[in-house]
């Protein structure tokens, strides 16, 4: 990419020489459309570095303040993305640039058919460089939504510590065959390093259990067996209780319990922990 | 929500989408939670069936009221173009399962709908239609 292709002498010219001018009109403008989000120093902090790089893409012959300058464009709109602006606030604040130049043109005076005509084409430059912040945050965003489907999956199968001897594991959300086996392996790998011989398995989050979530919770109690460990089941709620039995799933002797305090307070006496009630 | 939603069964993802979306009509028509539960369960494993069994296919949600009672309620049809069910009364069996799951679908998904009404043909493929009504 390069800019203006030295056909927007003037355009040039004007940019270099009314420097403020234009700056102020330009951060005016998107503070407008930002306001609340990011400070006016920062914001023109930020449209200072992408003028400057304007100015030398215009200038250039090479395309190397281009192509540093796309690569500001592309980092400003992934930040953007990071902090829930809207693509066309993105692209609307490069936009701006095109307003604040035409403002100085007017004020100037405007001078003959010319520099409209570089304005024109200058203006189909700045076009292209919101386009592609808005393609940049398209593919942030796709990046965003895989990197938090990753982190949710681990994030909402912690294993944690109850009691000396007792871990827990809250589950919430939907139990599908990939996140049962992440907890499946940290439930496991958590009762060898805490050398426990207790886990409550909490399902107050589960919104349904059917026979496919039921056969991964049996299974995960199993292989804590073969472990050495106990496991209890607490949180089932009236309507996934009343689901379970029209199914016809049984849990046979697995211990559940209706709360994972009540679960805890099970798992403490049958490890021999004394809860004094005073 | 929009009524009737037809839902595409090609993946496991879509076998929550299933479930999403009939929560959200039972939930509109004012179902109790106990009958939301039990219908979203039944969705669960036919739409997981379909997917498993009937090579994939597709699910079509819809609210339906009852000309006799009044009552509303929410009707799911699943059909594919899989191998279809050769011995009904053994798939219909409590902890039959061609595959390793439980083989408590069918059988309990029977238990949990109000209607219930199965047509299959070997070679041909499955259409499985439930209703749950309001109370
Ligand atoms: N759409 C279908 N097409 C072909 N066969 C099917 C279909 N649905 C069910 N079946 C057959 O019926 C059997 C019983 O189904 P059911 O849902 O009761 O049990 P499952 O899916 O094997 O186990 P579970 O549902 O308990 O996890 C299946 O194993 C399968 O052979
Ligand atoms: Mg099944």
């Amino acid at each position: 990419m390069t800019l203006g292709a030295g056909r927007q002498q003037r355009i040039a010219t004007l940019l270099r020489e009314r420097r403020e001018g234009v700056l102020d009109h330009w951060v005016a403008a998107v503070l407008n459309t930002v306001r609340g989000r990011t400070t006016q120093a920062e914001l023109r902090g930020q449209l200072a570095e992408l003028y400057e790089l304007v100015v030398q893409a215009m200038g250039e012959e090479d395309g190397t303040a281009a192509g540093e300058l796309s690569a500001a464009l592309q980092e400003l709109s992934r930040t953007r993305a990071r902090q829930g602006f809207s693509p066309s606030e993105t692209a609307v604040s490069v936009f701006g640039l095109k307003d604040a130049v035409l403002h100085e043109i007017e004020a100037g005076g405007g001078t003959g058919v010319v520099v409209y005509r570089e304005f024109a084409s200058f203006s189909k430059d700045i076009d292209d460089l919101g386009l592609l912040t808005f393609e940049t945050y398209a593919r942030t965003r796709e990046q965003v939504i895989a990197d938090q489907a990753e982190q949710l999956l681990e994030l909402s199968t912690p294993v944690v510590k109850l009691w000396e001897g007792i871990v827990g594991v809250p589950l919430v959300g939907t139990l599908d065959s990939a996140r049962t086996q992440v907890v499946m392996e940290s439930l496991l790998q958590t009762l060898v390093d805490t050398g426990s011989e207790h886990a409550v398995i909490d399902i107050t989050g589960v919104p349904a259990v059917d026979t496919e979530v039921a056969q991964h919770l049996l299974k995960t109690v199993v292989a804590a067996r073969l472990m050495g460990a106990e496991c209890v089941i607490s949180g089932i709620r009236p309507q996934i209780a009343q689901t379970i039995v029209a199914l016809g799933i049984e849990f046979g002797d697995i211990v559940t319990k209706a709360t994972l305090a009540d679960a805890l307070a099970y798992a403490l006496e049958r490890s021999g922990v004394r809860v004094g009630a005073g | 929500m929009t009524s009737p939603a037809e839902v595409p069964i090609t993946s496991n993802d879509d076998v929550v989408r299933v479930r999403q979306v009939v929560r959200g009509l039972a939930a509109e028509v004012k179902m109790s939670l106990v009958d939301q539960t039990k219908v979203v369960t039944a969705a669960s494993e036919l739409a997981r069936n379909t997917f498993v069994y009937g090579g994939g296919g597709t699910a079509t949600v819809e609210l339906v009221t009852n000309p006799a009672t009044g009552r509303t309620g929410v009707k799911i049809v699943f059909t594919d173009e899989g191998p279809g069910i050769p011995d009904v009364d053994l798939a219909l069996t409590e902890g039959w399962s061609s595959g390793s799951g439980l083989g408590l679908g069918l059988s309990g998904t029977r238990r949990l709908v109000d209607e219930f009404d199965l047509e299959t043909e070997p070679g041909t493929g499955t259409r499985i239609s439930v209703t749950k009504w309001t109370r």
